[in-house]
């Protein structure tokens, strides 16, 4: 055991930096696609069959598939990191959405209805109401997102994008358990540790306490 | 903006509805042919029941909602010639629920609208403190408390104090004391009556509580069905023998064999 470590230490090390950084980029561009998509959706109710049916889909191809419907697009096929994030993301949308949606329409209709009597504008009632009251939904949507992102990066290996899932296929291909387990092992302490600060952070955020 | 204001010019009104009716997209018609006016310093009560139109009369005024037919005036323009959010920012606006901020503090909930108007911060200090003393809470005590931290009472104090302060020319309130207990409502009540009075605002108040309307109306608006039925004062309108006034002083009279009406 000892002798593993010391043999594929810095390899695991490097492969769970690869990991946060597929990650971490995956949430960034998915909360920064995602908060707003769900806004919309809680906004107009029209649009909100077409965006909510489009992410349920993406999140019902199976990972592999995905990754290989990407690879052809031109841009994105370039770089393996590139097609990894681009399909993470479109996992980790719906759960956000759908979350931001349901923070902002259970704000309070008294609440609104008073903000816009005293004169807020639409923009001043998103930022300083409905958005801060959310605070906690959205985070909640993030939280899972962020879990389950992180176990689907693994797949990223697939395509070559690096990250855990490199011990996890190899192992597999030789039949070590041990290589499995030192890509599974750091990939759900990751998850335990982001579900532990992301529910913190819910917790700290929360506008109502 | 043909003629903007004419106003200030003696008894000038305030608020006027010129035959104001509204429906909505679909159909329904909630107000029909509404006039009346209200005057600087004058509280007006919107008597009815729900569904009568009163809230949709009010919604009319701070341009939530705009006339399907007829106009509504403020100070002399048409509510559509306003800009909807300085119309509002002129009017206060009390709602039953208060709708207070609930991830607010008083204090930020009390100051919202002065400093989103960009008010010196000393100023406003100064403003939220004397407004919480008038609404009658103690600064020292509720300036840090959250709403859900109140009680219902001082929760619509708190909204009172919000909606003046920016010192609106013109005040609408919608049921402010419906969530009210019996006897905090007729405390809130004679403290409200002292207010009016210092304030000298141009009032308009929704209830379909007879008390209310008598005790705080310089005049009652009695509204069935979208409609407008009669103007009273408090006295016409005890004096009254039209039957739907007469159904809501029977509401106050049914207490009378008790030896205690509620009035007074």
């Amino acid at each position: 055991m000892n002798q593993f470590l010391s043999q594929h230490g810095n390899e695991i090390l490097e492969a769970t930096l690869e990991h946060v950084w597929l990650v971490g980029a995956t949430m960034l561009l998915a909360v920064v696609i995602g908060v707003p998509l769900g806004m919309v959706v809680a906004r107009k109710p029209w649009l909100s069959k077409p965006i909510l049916g489009s992410a349920n889909i993406a999140e019902t191809i199976p990972s592999l598939a995905l990754l290989g419907f990407l690879l052809p697009i031109p841009w994105l096929g370039d770089r393996a990191d590139r097609l990894t994030i681009t399909a993470l993301t479109l996992y980790a949308l719906l759960p956000i959405i759908r979350n931001t949606a349901a923070g902002i329409g259970g704000v309070d209709p008294a609440v609104r209805e008073a903000a816009r009597g005293m004169g807020l504008t639409t923009r001043q009632i998103l930022f300083q109401v409905e958005l801060p009251l959310s605070v906690s939904t959205i985070l909640a949507g993030v939280r899972v997102a962020t879990v389950l992102t992180i176990g689907i990066a693994t797949i990223a290996a697939a395509v070559g994008a690096g990250g855990l899932g490199e011990f996890i296929f190899r192992g597999l291909a030789m039949v070590n358990n041990r290589l499995i387990l030192a890509g599974a092992i750091p990939a759900a302490l990751l998850a335990l540790g982001a579900d532990f600060l992301l529910g913190l952070m819910e917790h700290l955020l929360r506008p109502v306490r | 903006m043909s003629e903007p204001s004419a106003a200030l010019s003696g008894q000038e009104a305030v608020i006027e509805f010129r035959n104001a009716g509204y429906r909505l997209p679909d159909g329904p018609r909630l107000l029909n042919n509404v006039s009346f006016t209200v005057s600087r310093g004058e509280t007006l009560v919107l008597l009815g029941r729900s569904g009568a139109g009163k809230t949709t009369a009010l919604r009319l005024i701070n341009r939530l909602a705009d006339p399907s037919d007829g106009e509504v005036l403020v100070e002399g323009r048409r509510t559509l010639d306003w800009d909807p959010i300085r119309l509002r920012r002129h009017i206060g606006y009390v709602i039953q629920e208060t709708g207070l901020f609930p991830h607010y503090t008083v204090e930020r909930n009390v100051a919202l609208l002065p400093r989103l108007e960009r008010w010196p911060e000393l100023q406003i200090r100064a403003r939220v403190t004397a407004l919480l003393s008038l609404v009658g809470l103690d600064p020292g005590i509720f300036l840090k408390r959250y709403p859900h931290e109140l009680s219902g009472g001082q929760r619509q104090r708190v909204g009172l104090a919000r909606a003046l302060a920016s010192d609106p020319p013109i005040l609408l309130m919608d049921e402010p004391f419906g969530a009210l207990d019996p006897l905090t409502r007729s405390d809130i009540r004679v403290e409200f009556q002292a207010l009016q009075r210092r304030l000298g605002k141009a009032i308009v108040l929704v209830t379909h509580d007879t008390g209310d309307a008598l005790l705080l109306g310089g005049r009652v608006a009695l509204m069935e069905a979208g409609e407008l039925k009669g103007l009273y004062s408090p006295q016409e309108f005890l004096r009254s023998s039209e039957p739907v006034a007469a159904a809501y002083l029977g509401q106050l009279r049914a207490l009378e064999p008790f030896g205690k009406g509620e009035q007074r």
